[in-house]
């Protein structure tokens, strides 16, 4: 049922790799090499069985004799690994009946009839390595590695096995070398290589190999193929990114393997040191290298899966009293760490998180999965994502391949964290089902080896974009098309941004992400609305009004869009009018939905971006809105309006989905603009929101500085459109909601319209079956967008973390930062839906469960005082910071709009920069050395420590920048040194400090260089502008800079330590 | 034996009872196509909603006039239940009760199936007491 797209298994020309971009693989095949192959291939396929059937196949006699005749070192283990048993709660024993290795290999044995020969290939092909190497460490007269052990265990001594693996040095528990991932390996598997990994047995020459295991993939290829696409339609993306049917559970022949290898638990070590010293001397070094090489039988090394046994076995205690320390909160004053807060490493095996995601792109508020629901609700801490998937990433591998791996039934995509049965097969880290490795994919590009699936590029990075083939597209994928819209109203001219806006797009017209294709186009509105024609061969825009606002029309079908490069010259005449066109202008109604809808109007056959400016309140036509902020009530947390009053720019935003329009918005309003309303016009087509209060060109020129910088950010960075976006993580856990910006298509797919590489998404998982048989677990996102240049491209994360079983382990892995960030999210949702004092409650009570249950649950000795574990010790700090910042402060006087500009910030930015607006980093700038400082670039870059935000911590004689994101305070002293005054500052004295300075003048003193460089570095870490205000005691922005002061009393709200009594009194109660 | 007004009210809500075990099923089904994927939020179907509400205010009302006041009571819960319903949702009556971005997300969506499996279980046993009374009113007096 396949026939059009053969050319994505076409056997023959392995994909090509590289980091630029590279030439794409001729796509399509001859079908006649298809044939060709096949005729071939009996011959081939039994002439390749050959050498396997040589060889010896050892597993049945390790099988039967190892554990029983270990020498020595088996005995001296014994005790302490049944005490063990005994003492962790059943992690050490397999569960009751358990024989693994003899059930999956009777899998093996049951492949399906249709490819026996493939099949029995790899089997065979593996043999070879069995028994003939040693580990290089192993055992004195043990002759079965770490797999036969396994195998001899499972009988009926489990404790005995246990004990066997759980020698000297490694505390008991933590000892397992069969991961559940890799379960079935055994039976074929021959044992652990030794030393460096061995050359595969099947290595033939690349064409002969090729050729010869062919025709079995030619027909698996058909298979899959029919399944990923056949039956069913493509008639959306959500079908072609490869969700849909092929997502309901499937149960793989591999599953019943899973339940029965029952994770031997890895738990911080539950034994006293002195074991450690117990063992032989030959046994540790046999438990190492079982954990390194666990899977010798691959004949490849590819690490272990499971927990970080070896890490956890050396450094378990140490790093069990540092996490798991109890801080109590109340005694320790100074919980700041002096550097910035890093997120925690899971603990996995150095291997696997060599490999493991990038926190900065994908984030887990527990590094540690809980096992089972029961254990998530008692540690009361959300579980849930964080994900800034379209970063921009220095190195990132470009794949292009003419095949991209799949699994057959979830349709993850290929990942490090998958295991390889062997050279033929691999198996899916998420659903478990055993898949085929394509032909092709044996070749490794990269190295240009053949045989080396496990040391391709896919393999091998946990970030990667492939180049999607013609499957992955319902459309030929779309120009870049933008579209602005400007408001024009008297109001609007009268701000002076049209200025602004029109000179910035003038300068980045070139930089626009784009290719030949791209079109751009202009709209401007008042009560009217005003397209620009700008076909070829006019000598200036011209100019079409068309006013009929109660049923907007397109008034000509061409030429509103216009490709960019070919009518370049008219489109920068009509920038340098536009801003002198409406001068006059004495209109002040504004139709911005009316304007809204001609713009989807226009952009609907294409798909593209459409950035409205916008002044005031819309009045006109649809979506007209009314003011409904009573400046009175601002304070109060009660009865302000945080939904939107009309569901017109939300159905409007979905019809823009629908049509792969995204919609920016820029709202430049000094007075109320019902934010909430017109916000979810981008919230639900995925696009940004960006909010300057009080623009004017006259009256606030930092603001003016602010949209430059961020609007040509905005203009060129890089831009994805038609994206869809599709987040799967293993069987069993589940995803409860999304937070960000997008519409949900489905369970677990986000429709992005656009995306850009400043937003960040967040999700809430649940765990709906217990992970009772894995040691881990991983999350994959899958990004599908078409980029720039026309090019279908998806970009893939995938992060692995383990799953613990008890409940101090959970918090060990607590991630404070990520956790404060989904709760963040969780608290916006709340406060639209219910009240904002129920967010406030929510976030209050969020960390009053976690510190009780911690204390009731984990703590042996209740101690008096406030204790958290270590992993946690911010995170009541985080959250009165929390409820202090904007979108959820109450008491003071907070515009409405910006309050809900700031939860849009707080739903749509990545996870970095809502920490740095939540709680500011404070440092003292008067005294910046280069001690300790970045060298990027030849420059030096000072990094001075940070400080607690308390007002304590200033001296009346230092300088002190505090750097919240958005917005930058230089908070200078008043006996602050005449030194980095008058050498910084470029002014005599304090007095003569001019009371709204915004720049540091470029002075050629080192003092100078130092803060400027320091304040341009972290700057440019951020895609907005931060304005910096030079605030001096009588400044009238010291309110604000104290108001960030997080661990000090304001009027309304608690001081730190106010507020850790507030929290103890409720533990303890 | 006598065609009274009750029991014209009974036959009437027996053949708008179906109708909305109809509605039902359908709701259930719509709700179980988005959780399998099978069908975008933007489809699902709001329509369904007003008349649902509306047919069975109509019978509430019919059963006051008709003075049958256990009949009334029975459905008086739900009547209450709709008009919630109807009140909470956002501005626009359109949209009611389910917002395409909202339906999504897992609790929503349980909430809503379990809504309408609670209401087609509610409708068909109505439909078979609406049987019985109207049998009963046309049979007794």
């Amino acid at each position: 049922m396949h026939s059009p797209d053969g050319q994505g298994y076409s056997p023959a020309v392995p994909g090509s790799y590289s980091h630029q971009m590279p030439a794409k693989v001729p796509p399509h095949q001859s079908s006649g090499q298809y044939s060709y192959s096949g005729s071939q291939n009996v011959s081939q396929l039994n002439n390749f069985q050959g050498p396997g059937q040589t060889l010896n196949r050892p597993p049945v006699a390790a099988f039967s004799g190892s554990p029983v005749q270990q020498p020595g070192p088996a005995a001296q283990v014994l005790p302490p690994a049944l005490q063990n048993s005994a003492a962790v709660s059943g992690a050490g024993s397999f569960p009751p009946g358990a024989s693994p290795p003899v059930l999956s290999n009777w899998q093996y044995s049951q492949t399906p009839v249709s490819q026996p020969l493939g099949a029995q290939t790899s089997h065979l092909a593996h043999v070879p390595g069995t028994g003939s190497a040693q580990p290089p460490s192993s055992l004195p007269g043990s002759t079965n590695p770490a797999g036969s052990y396994q195998y001899a265990a499972s009988p009926g001594a489990p404790p005995l096995q246990n004990s066997y693996m759980k020698p000297g040095s490694a505390p008991p528990p933590v000892t397992q070398p069969l991961t559940p991932l890799h379960p079935p390996r055994p039976p074929l598997g021959p044992p652990p290589v030794g030393g460096p990994p061995r050359p595969p047995a099947a290595v033939a020459g690349p064409p002969s190999a090729q050729s010869v295991l062919k025709p079995a993939v030619n027909q698996e290829g058909d298979a899959r193929s029919a399944a990923s696409d056949g039956s069913v339609v493509q008639n959306s993306y959500d079908a072609i990114e490869g969700g849909g049917l092929m997502a309901t559970p499937h149960h793989s022949p591999a599953a019943p393997n899973l339940k029965v290898n029952r994770s031997v638990g890895y738990s911080y070590p539950a034994l006293p040191p002195g074991y450690q010293h117990t063992s032989p001397p030959g046994a540790p070094g046999m438990n190492a290298s079982a954990l390194q090489y666990p899977d010798g039988s691959k004949h490849f090394h590819q690490p272990a899966l499971g927990p970080n046994h070896l890490t956890a076995s050396m450094a378990g205690l140490s790093l069990q009293q540092e996490g798991l320390r109890p801080v109590n909160l109340l005694q320790e004053r100074n919980i700041l760490p002096t550097t910035l807060l890093k997120a925690p490493v899971p603990n996995l095996h150095e291997d696997i998180q060599k490999l493991n995601c990038n926190p900065e792109l994908f984030r887990c508020t527990l590094t540690n999965i809980p096992q089972t629901q029961a254990l998530l609700n008692k540690a009361k801490l959300p579980l849930g994502l964080l994900l800034h998937p379209f970063k921009d990433l220095s190195q990132l591998p470009v794949v292009t391949s003419s095949i991209i791996v799949r699994c057959r039934s979830c349709r993850t995509y290929i990942n490090p964290f998958v295991s390889f049965l062997d050279q033929r097969r691999w198996k899916c880290n998420l659903c478990y089902r055993v898949n085929d490795v394509p032909e092709e994919f044996l070749y490794n590009p990269v190295t240009r080896v053949y045989g080396e699936p496990h040391k391709r590029p896919e393999v091998q990075n946990a970030t990667i974009e492939f180049m999607a083939p013609s499957e992955y597209m319902l459309r030929p994928p779309q120009p870049p098309v933008y579209l602005f819209v400007f408001d024009v109203s008297h109001n609007a001219i009268e701000t002076g941004y049209l200025n602004t806006v029109c000179q910035t797009l003038l300068d980045n017209l070139d930089s626009l992400p784009g290719n030949t294709r791209t079109k751009i186009g202009f709209i401007t509105f008042d009560s009217t609305i005003h397209f620009y024609s700008l076909q070829e061969g006019l000598s200036q825009p011209q100019m079409l009004i068309v006013s009929d606002i109660e049923d907007v029309f397109i008034p000509m079908p061409e030429n509103l869009l216009v490709n960019l490069n070919e009518n370049k010259e008219l489109i920068q005449d009509l920038l340098k009018t536009l801003p002198q066109m409406f001068t006059k202008s004495l209109e002040t109604q504004s139709a911005l939905g009316p304007a809204l809808q001609a713009a989807f109007k226009l952009m609907s056959p294409t798909g593209g971006r459409v950035t409205v400016f916008q002044t005031q309140l819309p009045s006109l036509g649809m979506g007209a809105l009314k003011s409904r902020e009573e400046p009175n009530q601002r304070a109060a947390a009660k009865d302000i309006h945080l939904t939107p009053s009309t569901d017109f720019y939300k159905k409007l935003a979905l019809d823009c989905s629908g049509q792969q329009v995204a919609v920016d918005l820029f709202l430049l309003s000094g007075q109320y603009s019902d934010l909430a309303s017109l916000g979810c016009i981008s919230r639900y087509s995925a696009g940004s929101v960006y909010y300057y209060q009080s623009y004017h060109h006259k009256h606030n020129p930092v603001q003016v500085e602010k949209l430059q910088k961020e609007l040509k950010r905005y203009l060129t960075r890089k831009i994805g459109f038609e994206a869809v976006m599709r987040i799967r993580c293993t069987k069993g856990l589940s995803i409860h909601t999304f937070h960000g910006n997008f519409f949900v298509r489905s369970t677990d797919l986000l429709s992005l319209p656009n995306v850009n590489p400043d937003a960040g998404y967040a999700v809430q998982m649940s765990v709906e079956e217990s992970l009772t048989d894995m040691q881990v677990v991983s999350f994959q996102s899958a990004l599908l967008y078409t980029s720039s240049k026309g090019e279908r491209r998806i970009r893939v994360h995938t992060m692995c973390l383990p799953v613990v079983t008890n409940l101090s382990e959970v918090y060990l892995g607590a991630d404070v930062q990520a956790i404060t960030g989904l709760l963040a999210n969780m608290a916006v949702d709340r406060s639209v839906s219910a009240t904002l004092s129920d967010a406030r409650d929510a976030l209050v009570n969020a960390v009053i469960d976690s510190l009780a249950a911690y204390r009731s649950s984990v703590l042996s000795i209740q101690q008096p005082g406030l204790t958290a574990p270590f992993s946690l010790r911010l995170f009541p700090l985080y959250i009165l910071a929390l409820l202090k910042q904007k979108a959820f402060q109450t008491g003071t006087n907070t515009r409405l709009d910006e309050r809900i500009f700031t939860m849009c910030q707080v739903k749509n930015q990545p996870l970095v920069y809502l920490m740095l607006m939540t709680h500011p980093s404070l440092y003292r700038v008067d005294t910046l050395t280069d001690e300790g400082a970045l060298n990027i670039n030849d420059r030096t870059i000072p990094q001075p420590p940070l400080l607690q935000l308390s007002v304590e911590k200033l001296s009346r004689d230092g300088a002190y920048l505090m750097d919240a994101g958005s917005v930058m305070f230089l908070w200078i002293g008043k006996n602050c040194g005449q030194g980095f005054i008058s050498q910084v500052l470029g002014v005599p004295n304090y007095g003569s400090i001019p009371l709204n300075m915004t720049h540091l003048p470029e002075l050629e003193t080192a003092e100078s260089i130092r803060t400027r460089t320091f304040v341009s570095w972290l700057r440019e870490q951020r895609p907005f502008f931060p304005i910096l205000y030079i605030i001096k005691d009588e400044s009238p922005l010291k309110s604000s800079f104290l108001q960030n002061m997080i661990e000090d009393r304001t009027e309304s709200a608690l001081s730190y330590y106010e507020f850790l009594l507030h929290i103890q009194q409720q533990v303890n109660k | 034996m006598a065609f009274t007004f009750a029991a014209f009210c009974y036959m009437l809500s027996l053949v708008l009872c179906a109708a909305l075990i109809f509605f039902a099923i359908w709701h259930i089904i719509a709700f179980d196509e988005l959780r399998t994927d099978f069908k975008s939020p933007i489809d699902q179907c709001n329509p369904l909603v007003l008349p649902e509400y509306s047919i069975h205010s109509l019978f509430c009302i019919m059963f006051l006039c008709a003075q049958e006041w256990l009949t009334l009571g029975l459905n008086v819960p739900l009547l209450f239940y709709h008009l919630w319903r109807y009140f909470r949702c956002p501005a626009d009556s359109s949209e009611l009760a389910y917002d395409p971005p909202a339906v999504m997300n897992a609790d929503t969506l349980s909430y809503c199936q379990k809504e309408a499996w609670c209401k087609l279980a509610f409708y068909l046993l109505s439909f078979f007491y609406y049987l019985y009374c109207m049998i009963y009113t046309l049979v007794s007096s």
